[in-house]
Formats: structure tokens, C-alpha cells, sequence
């Protein structure tokens, strides 16, 4: 049995007197695809950030493909990590964020050749071919030279996939990732998600609304409720016979709003 | 009579003056504005301090004061200056401190969640700032530094009290040796005017540049 590609171990995460994460452990295996789902407000878009290390944990460990997060081996003992080697780390991470956050200025192109130039040193022709053919993976190959402003959301999105899909990362995050888009768009990027499901062995991490989909998506769904996993387990086991109560009357509110499952 | 021609050449060599003043001038007080405004963002205190004290320092002083320390009190501590060279300086360090503000307000303008893009695409620091931030900020930095181009441009008249012959000052020379205050001081309103017009212009030539694709809309 392969060990986990993420380990998070006994984390807390406060804002204030606000305990989001109340010291949380889960392990997510390599290759696996992880939906989770909970109330708002319930720390699962907080695990994504902290995981991108957008945020930092106030106690607990957390290794990432054999090596600590936010921690380095100094001298014996373990203290938290500088700059770089949270640079190093974030490599093997990639995040698509529920706004998309392009970069406004720069076009579908050079939104995707950005990072990989300045970050790995990739030069121009390569940057560009390798964007190129996950434009095409995303649909949106004839719109390399447009800029954001000129996109639908679905297709902002798509296009944000292909940029973070560019620095090649072990896990990738997905925050909330249709959330923002008009419905009739939210089909076009989930589209792309289940290709990439299926053509890769990425661990993918997704926090979502969209009950069906992560139903047919992942292989393990969390529940969260107040910073802690109430229930997992396979999608139908979630789905159809939810064993405690909050994760019941979760999925009652859910159905109730109009979210097919 | 009085023959205007060789009048009218002496306010248009202080007319040169007066553009080169505020060209340098302007040219020391957008360095000054970069070093002072992203100082003040730095993550060192030290440097948040010296910028900080430098910004409040040349905000708070009277131009007209800042000007004869250049010129008169520098030399004791052994540093001379020809007039342009202090007021330059004078100008440069006033304006930039206004302009330091500026561009600390147009980073900090920019979103939050271009900062995480940036993380999440392991972006550092420097990099972040050079390629996805300050062009960003550009565009809303524009029209205030356009403000503070004209604002530079009105005060070198003050350099004048420093015996630099710009156009103010040759203005009043005209008019000592004519009697006549009308017509240089009215030839120096409207080329100040044409100045800040043109100043206006090439300013808005750039904003329309530098926020070419960026339509407002929430990328």
C-alpha cells in the first residue's frame, strides 16, 4: 500500500477567537480524487488555502509528498519553514480559485507561459507550445490571443485550469471552481475536470456545491461540519445513505434548494 | 516702441529652462515616488521608517524652504549646486513625495486574490510585483502623477528666487526693463498653460496604453 501523498496531522486553524479547523487529521492517497462538501463557514475552502499555503495553521503538522509543509528539520529540531523552502513546496501544488484570478493584463497565453518562465526557467517557444496543447485540452485553443476581459466565466475558468495545469503539479486544488459562473457555463468546466480525471493521475482535491458532480467525480467525499470531518466515505455511501444526522439534514437542504444529487 | 522680438527670446530661452527643470524634476520625482511608495510596503521596518520619515519630511515643508536649503545651506555641509542641480533636487524629493503616496495606494489597490494567484503559481516576490502587480497599478497611478506633473511644472516658478533664469524669472526681467507687466506675464500664462496642456495630454496618451484590455471588468 502506498503512503498518502498529503498527510495533515491534529491541525488548528483560528482567526481570532474563531477556531476554524479544530484539530483536524485526514490523509489523502496519491492519485486520489477527494470531494468536499459542508455548510459555509464549515473550514473546507480553509484546507485548500492552507494546503496552497494562503493561510498559515496555528498547531499540527502537515507533510506533502514525503516532506513537511511548514516545517524544516533546523539544526535537529523541527521549526517552521522560510520563504523558500515554502517555494519549493508550492510546487507541487496548484490551485484554480472559485473568481478564476486571471491576470487581467496579460493575454489567454501569456497568463498560462508566466509562471512557468519566471519559475522553472521554461523558455518562450517551449512555454508557449506546452500552453498551447492544454489550451486545446481545455477548448480554448482559438482564444490563445484574447484577453480575460473578452472571456465568458466558463471559459475564464477553463482557462485557469490550463494555467495551473502548466507548472505540472502533483495535487491540484479546486476551490469552489463554478460557483461563480452562470449555470449554463458550470457544464463546460466540469467537462474539463472529468477529462482531467480521467487522462491523469493528479490528486485532486475539490471543494464544491455541485452534489452530483462530486458525486460521479470522486472516489472519497468529506463532509465537514464546524472545522471537523463529521463522515466520509465513497460517494454513494455519502450520497444515498448518510449515517449521521447533520450530514442528513446537509444534503435535505441541498436537495431542497434545487442541486440535483 | 518697444521692439518685443528680442523680449520674446529671452522668456522662450526661460521657457527651456522652465521644461528642463520640470523634465528632470519630474524624472527624479517618479524614482522617488517608486522608492519611497514600495519602501513603504516592504516587509523590513527599517525601510518602511526611512521612507515613511522621508514622505512626512517633504510633505510637510514648504517647497520654497526645501529649495534655499539646497541652494544656500548644503554648501555648509560642502555640498555645492549650481541653481538647476538644487532645484532639481528640490522639486525632484518634493513631488516625489507626493507620488510615493500615490503608488502605494494604487499597490494596495490591487486585489488580494492577484497576490494568490500569484502564490498558487509559486510566484516570488519580485516577481510578482514586476509582472502581474505594478502593471496593474500603473494604469491607477497615471492620472494622479499626471496631477503632480503640473503641480512640479507651476512650482519652478519658485526657482526663480534662486537667480535660475526659467520663465518666471525672465518674465520679470522683461518687465523691469520695459515697464511693461502685460504682455511677459501674459506670454508666460499662456505658455505655462500650453505646458501643462501638453503635460495632460501625453499623460492620457499613456493611461489609454497601459489600461488597453483591462475593461473593469472582474477578471
Amino acid at each position: 500500500m502506498p503512503s498518502p501523498i498529503i498527510r495533515i496531522d491534529n491541525i488548528m486553524k483560528t482567526y481570532g477567537p474563531l477556531t476554524v479547523l479544530d484539530g483536524l487529521s485526514m490523509n489523502v492517497m496519491p492519485g486520489e480524487k477527494l470531494a468536499l462538501i459542508g455548510p459555509s463557514g464549515s473550514g473546507k475552502t480553509t484546507i485548500l488555502r492552507i494546503l496552497m499555503t494562503l493561510e498559515r495553521i496555528n498547531g499540527g503538522h502537515i507533510e506533502v509528498d514525503g516532506e513537511q509543509l511548514y516545517h524544516i528539520q533546523k539544526a535537529g529540531s523541527l521549526v517552521s519553514a522560510d520563504e523558500r523552502h515554502l517555494q519549493k513546496m508550492r510546487e507541487k501544488i496548484g490551485m484554480v480559485f472559485q473568481h478564476f484570478n486571471l491576470f487581467p493584463h496579460k493575454c489567454v497565453l501569456d497568463n498560462i507561459t508566466l509562471a512557468p518562465m519566471l519559475t522553472k526557467g521554461v523558455a518562450k517557444a517551449a512555454a508557449e507550445t506546452r500552453a498551447m496543447e492544454l489550451l486545446d485540452m481545455v477548448g480554448m485553443a482559438d482564444k490563445a490571443k484574447s484577453m480575460p476581459a473578452q472571456l465568458s466565466g466558463g471559459q475564464k475558468q477553463r482557462v485557469a485550469i490550463a494555467r495551473a495545469l502548466a507548472l505540472s503539479p502533483k495535487i491540484m486544488l479546486f476551490d469552489e471552481v463554478t460557483s461563480a459562473l452562470d449555470p449554463e457555463l458550470v457544464e463546460e468546466v466540469l467537462n474539463v475536470m472529468r477529462k482531467l480525471a480521467a487522462e491523469t493521475d493528479m490528486t485532486m482535491l475539490l471543494v464544491t456545491h455541485e452534489m452530483g458532480f462530486a458525486h460521479d467525480f470522486a472516489d472519497r467525499v468529506l463532509f465537514f461540519d464546524k472545522g471537523r470531518i463529521v463522515e466520509e466515505g465513497k460517494p454513494d455511501d455519502i450520497f444515498r445513505n448518510p449515517r449521521q444526522e447533520r450530514t442528513q439534514s446537509f444534503l435535505r437542504k441541498i436537495i431542497a434548494a434545487g442541486h440535483r444529487v | 516702441m518697444i521692439d518685443w522680438s528680442g523680449y520674446i527670446g529671452l522668456i522662450l530661452q526661460g521657457a527651456l529652462v522652465t521644461i528642463e527643470l520640470t523634465v528632470m524634476g519630474s524624472a527624479l520625482a517618479l524614482v522617488m515616488a517608486f522608492v519611497a511608495g514600495l519602501g513603504r510596503l516592504s516587509r523590513f521596518t527599517a525601510v518602511r521608517t526611512l521612507a515613511t520619515v522621508y514622505i512626512e519630511f517633504f510633505r510637510g515643508t514648504s517647497i520654497f524652504v526645501q529649495l534655499f536649503w539646497a541652494y544656500f545651506v548644503l554648501p555648509f555641509a560642502g555640498i555645492t549646486l549650481t541653481p538647476l542641480q538644487a532645484g532639481v533636487l528640490a522639486l525632484g524629493l518634493n513631488v516625489g513625495a507626493y507620488g510615493a503616496e500615490v503608488v502605494r495606494g494604487a499597490v494596495r489597490a490591487i486585489g488580494r486574490e492577484q497576490h494568490e494567484a500569484c502564490v498558487a503559481l509559486n510566484l516570488g516576490r519580485y516577481h510578482r510585483m514586476r509582472h502581474v502587480i505594478l502593471p496593474q497599478a500603473l494604469p491607477l497611478m497615471l492620472p494622479t502623477f499626471g496631477n503632480n506633473a503640473i503641480e512640479l511644472l507651476k512650482g519652478t516658478a519658485v526657482v526663480s528666487l534662486i537667480s535660475l533664469t526659467d520663465m518666471t524669472f525672465q518674465a520679470q526681467v522683461v518687465r523691469a526693463q520695459t515697464g511693461s507687466t502685460l504682455i511677459p506675464f501674459t506670454a508666460i500664462l499662456v505658455l505655462y498653460f500650453a505646458m501643462a496642456t501638453a503635460i495632460s495630454a501625453g499623460v492620457g496618451w499613456l493611461e489609454r496604453r497601459a489600461s488597453r484590455g483591462l475593461d473593469g471588468m472582474r477578471v
